[in-house]
């Protein structure tokens, strides 16, 4: 019978591709976290050997010990993670406005071809702005606000997730697009079940690009941009410059650069994640 | 008009004088000229062709997807169509690509799941319900995509090359499969092939195209009992006509 022969073949495939190569769980682990350790390691060492190498005092280039002794002193502090919290909370506030602004222009865009004649390429365009380049006007239309850091940080972001969005949009394959018109999807119905579906992919990638803008643009937002009263990550650094204080600004900048690292894997295992439920990549 | 409508009560779909062309370079392309035919209700048709002889436009046409340059195309009644790839949805399981072909039907969401197991029941899929594409094989998948394309519940099936890159065992069991559903639903189907054995094997007709641009050279009615087998001497014979005329049609001069 048909079924019989057809569930023969595809069983045993399937279930020996869901099971691991082999080794024990934290072997697997340990098999893909020794490599990271190793480069954290290995920069460590190199860092260690420029200061030992006496290039600059250690009031300015303080090592590693002092640093990470400095950090381990600052996680015991609750300014710190009042710091942490407002320039999360900006990141948030900013990325979440450039996600619908951008999610809003990429439909809008990609649908009107009017609209995309007319600023598709501006919007490529917009990606490639340094967004350090809009604080200047951002500080006359809000003075030193959270305003001004706010419109900066999707100034950054949106544009990239637009661009995300637009492009999964092109690239949907015409055959699954017709699917959709034989089943009798059209318009914004072809859009929600066909179309959006199909570029997920695309704008997931577009939003952790939109992430990496929003963090920077926020990071140079707060070096420039001191609200009173506010002791961001970014406020602080500045702080730890005027002082003069090397341990911490050091010590800050591991922070920020942890925190960029901690969100970046969130889009990655969220890129994994629908690869694996697509099977590798869309295929049909 | 009268005439028209008792026309469409007896065919499930008419072409007349059907041409399409497509812009190429700076010229048309005539990918049809003049093609003509009809499917009565209820009738199994193959149109075998040799590529690059319109049959999927003709296909395409028919499902409302493409508008011809010149003639008419009238399908009496809604249309599935099933491509040469199952092109599944690879976000959706077997199951909810199911569905959403019964949810754009407008089918409540509450019987689309009862609905779409019973599909999947039909063609010999119980059971893999909650599998994604990529999981399936080449001849599963097409198995999805017609049970999808039953979700339809459309009179008129057109069917353009679905079986053409399986292999030789899963193509003939989708074969036999394809018939028993047809004789049980009394669907209307027009299917496109450039194998000529395949189209002798499943159709009342078999309607042979010429090459670029197509139309109908030759119309071949097949009287072989069913269920027909591949192997039999009567289907091998008639399988040779038609593959002589499609020899016919490609060398350069063949008219």
């Amino acid at each position: 019978m048909a079924t019989e022969i057809a569930t023969g073949f595809a069983l045993p495939e399937i279930s020996e591709a869901a099971s691991p190569p082999h080794g024990a769980p934290a072997l697997q682990v340990w098999r893909n976290v020794w490599p990271k350790v190793a480069a954290v390691g290995l920069a460590l060492a190199a860092w260690q050997v420029v200061v030992w190498s006496g290039w600059k005092p250690d009031y300015v280039l303080p090592g590693p010990a002092a640093v990470l002794g400095r950090l381990a002193a600052d996680l015991r502090h609750a300014d710190f993670y009042v710091g942490v919290a407002i320039t999360l909370r900006r990141a948030l506030i900013g990325y979440a406005i450039a996600v619908a602004i951008g999610s809003a222009v990429g439909i809008l865009v990609a649908r009107v071809s009017l609209l995309r004649k007319a600023v598709g390429s501006a919007i490529l365009g917009l990606q490639s702005m340094p967004s350090i380049a809009w604080f200047p006007l951002a500080i006359l239309l809000f003075q030193l606000s959270e305003g001004a850091i706010t419109f900066v940080v999707i100034l950054g972001a949106a544009p990239a997730i637009a661009a995300g969005l637009l492009s999964g949009v092109d690239h949907v394959q015409p055959l699954l697009v017709r699917v959709g018109q034989v089943m009798g999807a059209k318009g914004l119905g072809l859009y929600r079940h066909v179309i959006l579906p199909a570029a997920f992919p695309s704008f997931v990638g577009g939003l952790k690009q939109g992430w990496a803008f929003a963090w920077r643009s926020l990071m140079a937002g707060e070096l420039l941009v001191i609200v009173n009263h506010q002791a961001s990550l970014g406020q602080q650094l500045q702080f730890a410059r005027d002082l003069a204080d090397a341990e911490q600004l050091l010590a800050l900048m591991i922070v920020i650069f942890a925190i960029g690292v901690a969100i970046d894997s969130l889009f990655g295992t969220l890129d994994r994640a629908i690869r694996q439920r697509w099977g590798l990549g869309g295929e049909v | 008009m009268s005439q028209v409508l008792e026309l469409s009560n007896k065919h499930a779909l008419s072409v007349e004088r059907l041409t399409m062309a497509f812009p190429h370079g700076d010229r048309l392309l005539l990918a049809l000229q003049g093609a003509t035919l009809e499917v009565k209700r209820g009738e199994l048709v193959c149109v075998v062709g040799a590529s690059g002889s319109g049959k999927s436009t003709l296909l395409n046409i028919l499902a409302g997807l493409d508008r011809p340059t010149a003639g008419r195309a009238h399908v009496h009644g809604r249309v599935a169509l099933m491509f040469q790839e199952a092109a599944l949805l690879p976000w959706l399981t077997a199951a909810g690509n199911v569905e959403l072909a019964l949810e754009l039907r407008g089918v409540r969401a509450s019987q689309r799941r009862t609905i779409a197991c019973e599909l999947l029941n039909r063609v010999h899929l119980a059971g893999f319900e909650k599998r994604r594409p990529h999981e399936l094989s080449g001849g599963m998948k097409q198995r999805v995509a017609l049970a999808r394309a039953l979700a339809q519940d459309a009179d008129v099936l057109l069917m353009d090359e679905p079986f053409a890159a399986l292999d030789a065992i899963t193509r003939d069991l989708l074969h036999e499969e394809l018939v028993r559903i047809w004789n049980e639903s009394g669907l209307t189907i027009l299917f496109v092939t450039h194998n000529a054995r395949e189209a002798v094997r499943l159709g009342d007709r078999v309607l042979v195209f010429t090459s670029r641009p197509g139309r109908v050279a030759q119309e071949i009615r097949v009287d072989l009992p069913r269920p027909r087998s591949l192997d039999s001497p009567e289907l091998a014979v008639i399988a040779g006509r038609i593959t002589d005329r499609l020899k016919h049609e490609m060398t350069p001069n063949g008219d």
